[in-house]
């Protein structure tokens, strides 16, 4: 036996016994039990496992842009460019119905709040897969994953904020007053319906290689429906109403009222959007529920 | 009496050859497969086999025992570990677990290779369980652990792969669990990293945790573990002191027993001359047994029948070492061999001292030989005969002392050491 082989044991020994009784030991109890007992939202082992989120979304943010060129330059990139190319061919060409506002602070203010749907759906909908070797390897509740990548394009949104900032600014439109409290609730409702969305694809991906050629479709179609491109005011009621089933149409809406002073979305519609959130976020959740005991089996 | 730490009662869990298939299908497959059942109206019991990886096992662990699963590939050693660690759920049965609960399973799990060492540190320890302020409180301690402090800020994809398994392993070691698992199957790395995480689990199991511990490494079973549960198919077939079970595993799966007999002279090795009748591993005390104490004498008792009288036996022993290498030849040179024996049935023991073989399963050729001049001649010969394991308790009293990691030999003897100072 050679001596580096000793001194790595002598190490180890010590490092254990200068560390024995340090810590308090907290008896904690696991039952492991079949999937059947398992509750839908274990709220108790979220907090347990806060920190986790955190770490995840710091990670996230962390990895991103590292070894990219123009780096966080991204999130203003994209929303700059679709504003400029929409405001040449919609606003400037086509004139689309825009409610009276400029097209680029029309496009703007809903632009925002529709990436960070698309981005939380996308992202969320792959982070099961994309941390298989997670799954595969250790416990933690398996929703923080796509939790965390929902969470992610917030922070984005806080940054991309600057540029509806500099628009309000361009052209003197300012949120009135106290409503812009408001803001960030409707965000809550758009990561809301995206999570739901999220969840159950996700959960779908760990089985079907599918879920990555349908979303961006998917999330093509989303602004126009949402009346991010073009106002929907103008359209008949009863189309209206079928719109108002798309979660993103309300927030769209709201946004705009909030933070430019245009007319309140119809109470109605609203209610009915926000509805449709609730439901995709608790369909989402069982689904992704009922699939988490096999992820480890079948990623 | 101790507290218990784990009790598992019934733990049970199937795969279905079917999840296995549709694991990695497209929908439309999925969908393709749906109507076909439908039109053909039998979707009960179409294809699917099930296979339990694991059935009705139950055992319980006591605070700071350690306890050793061994058994072969796809016995359900593996599948066992992920339950307990809830990486997946059992199909049946239940087990409760007090403690926090650590594994080497996980050495480097999460660690992303864009982040720098001191970003993975808290990454890892983050997904190992460990709070934020436990981990900035250890990072000193384990940046000088891993050894890499030269680079703990430089992203861990620059890093070498021997540096990235010490970063990795000095978070899991730095984890604390009061239960720890370890699958060495699994695990990673090269020789001197399963050294570490011998090392890590004994001092572990030495400073009265509780250690779980599935390996194929059967002389660090025997070692380090109080008792081992076999498991066979999925199902705890024998349980009991680590050495007995190591023993009777490596006997079912090599094939041979610690004794042999030969009840029908006819077919018993051996000529007209001389057969033999039976071989048998023995303790000090005379009784027979496949687990043998390092430290003890073991017998090799040779039972033979002598036909006819005329010319001189006698018994032989070729003694290998678990990796098939030769550890010596010995024949019995008592003078009563050196006449011919009157015809008869006879014992002969070949008494192999103490410290002599080191750990690990011994295998013995038994033979009787008549010499023509200096040259044996092998009138019986039962290659195989007898095999038993040799295993150290790691008392300190052995040639190896107190330490722990692997010793190499063929044999071990506890040698006279003698030391001046100067």
């Amino acid at each position: 036996m050679t001596d580096a082989n000793l001194d790595l044991r002598e190490t180890t020994a010590a490092a254990v016994a200068a560390r024995i009784g340090a810590e308090p030991r907290s008896p904690r109890t696991t039952v492991i039990r079949p999937i059947e007992h398992a509750p839908l939202l274990d709220l108790r082992e979220l907090w347990h496992y806060r920190e986790l989120l955190f770490i995840f979304v710091w990670r996230d943010l962390k990895v991103r842009y590292k070894q990219t060129a123009v780096g966080v330059g991204w999130v203003l990139l994209q929303p700059l460019m679709t504003m400029l190319i929409f405001t040449f061919f919609l606003g400037r060409y086509a004139k689309a119905p825009t409610n009276g506002l400029p097209y680029p602070i029309f496009i703007m203010s809903g632009l925002l709040p529709m990436i960070l749907f698309s981005s939380a759906v996308s992202q969320s909908s792959a982070s099961i897969v994309s941390s298989s070797s997670l799954v595969t390897k250790v416990y933690f509740p398996r929703v923080l994953l796509p939790l965390a990548a929902a969470a992610v394009p917030l922070v984005d949104l806080m940054l991309s904020f600057s540029l509806l900032v500099g628009l309000m600014f361009y052209y003197s439109m300012f949120p009135s007053g106290a409503l812009i409290a408001l803001a960030p609730l409707f965000l809550i409702l758009a990561l809301v319906g995206a999570l739901g969305i999220g969840l159950f694809l996700s959960a779908l991906y760990v089985r079907y290689r599918d879920v990555p050629f349908a979303i961006p479709f998917f999330l093509q179609l989303l602004p126009w429906v949402s009346g991010v491109y073009l106002s929907l005011n103008k359209l008949p009621q009863h189309w209206q109403w079928i719109f108002a089933l798309n979660p993103m149409s309300g927030v769209v809406m709201a946004w705009r009222w909030v933070m430019l002073g245009q007319t309140a979305p119809d109470l109605g519609k609203f209610a009915l959007g926000c509805a449709v959130a609730v439901v995709l976020f608790v369909f989402g959740l069982v689904f992704f529920k009922r699939s988490e005991p096999r992820f480890a089996d079948t990623i | 009496m101790a507290a218990i730490a784990i009790t598992a009662e019934g733990l049970s869990k199937r795969y279905e050859i079917g999840q296995f298939r549709a694991a990695y299908g497209t929908l439309r497959d999925s969908l393709a497969h749906g109507a076909k059942r439908l039109l053909s109206r039998e979707h009960e019991k179409h294809s699917r086999a099930e296979i339990w990886a694991l059935k009705d096992v139950s055992f319980e662990v006591a605070e700071g025992e350690v306890l050793g699963f061994i058994g072969r590939n796809g016995a359900g050693k593996s599948t066992l570990l992920k339950i307990l660690t809830r990486i997946t759920t059992p199909t049946d049965g239940r087990a409760e677990i007090h403690g926090r609960v650590g594994s080497l399973l996980e050495v480097g799990t999460g660690f992303h290779p864009e982040l720098t060492g001191r970003e993975n540190i808290y990454l890892n320890g983050a997904i190992l369980g460990m709070k934020r302020r436990e981990i900035a409180r250890k990072l000193p301690e384990i940046v000088e652990f891993s050894g890499v402090e030269a680079f703990i800020d430089t992203p861990v994809k620059r890093y070498s792969s021997g540096m990235y398994v010490r970063l990795a392993f000095a978070v899991a070691a730095h984890l604390e669990p009061e239960i720890l698992l370890i699958d060495e199957v699994l695990s990673v790395g090269d020789a001197e990293f399963q050294r570490r995480c011998l090392g890590r689990m004994e001092d572990m199991s030495n400073s009265g945790r509780t250690v779980l511990f599935v390996s194929h490494n059967m002389p660090a079973v025997v070692q380090l573990c109080d008792r081992a549960i076999l498991l066979e198919g999925g199902r705890n077939t024998h349980e009991g002191p680590s050495a007995d079970i190591v023993a009777h595993y490596l006997q079912s799966t090599g094939g041979s027993a610690s004794q042999r007999s030969w009840p029908e002279l006819e077919t018993a090795p051996g000529d007209d001359l001389v057969r033999l009748r039976g071989v048998r591993v023995v303790r000090e005390d005379g009784s027979s047994s496949g687990a043998i104490d390092v430290r003890h004498a073991v017998g090799i008792e040779i039972a033979f029948s002598v036909l006819r009288a005329g010319e001189a036996v006698v018994p032989k022993i070729k003694v290998y070492d678990g990796q098939g290498n030769t550890a010596f030849n010995a024949m019995d040179t008592d003078n009563r061999w050196a006449d011919p024996a009157p015809p008869g049935d006879y014992i002969a023991t070949a008494w192999i001292p103490g410290n002599l073989l080191n750990e690990g399963l011994i295998t013995v050729d038994v033979g009787l030989v008549t010499l023509v001049g200096p040259r044996p001649h092998h009138r019986a010969i039962e290659r195989n005969a007898v095999s038993f394991h040799v295993h150290d308790p790691g008392e300190g009293d052995s040639a190896r002392g107190s330490f722990a990691g692997q010793w190499k030999g063929v044999v071990r003897p506890l040698l006279d050491w003698t030391s001046q100072e100067r």
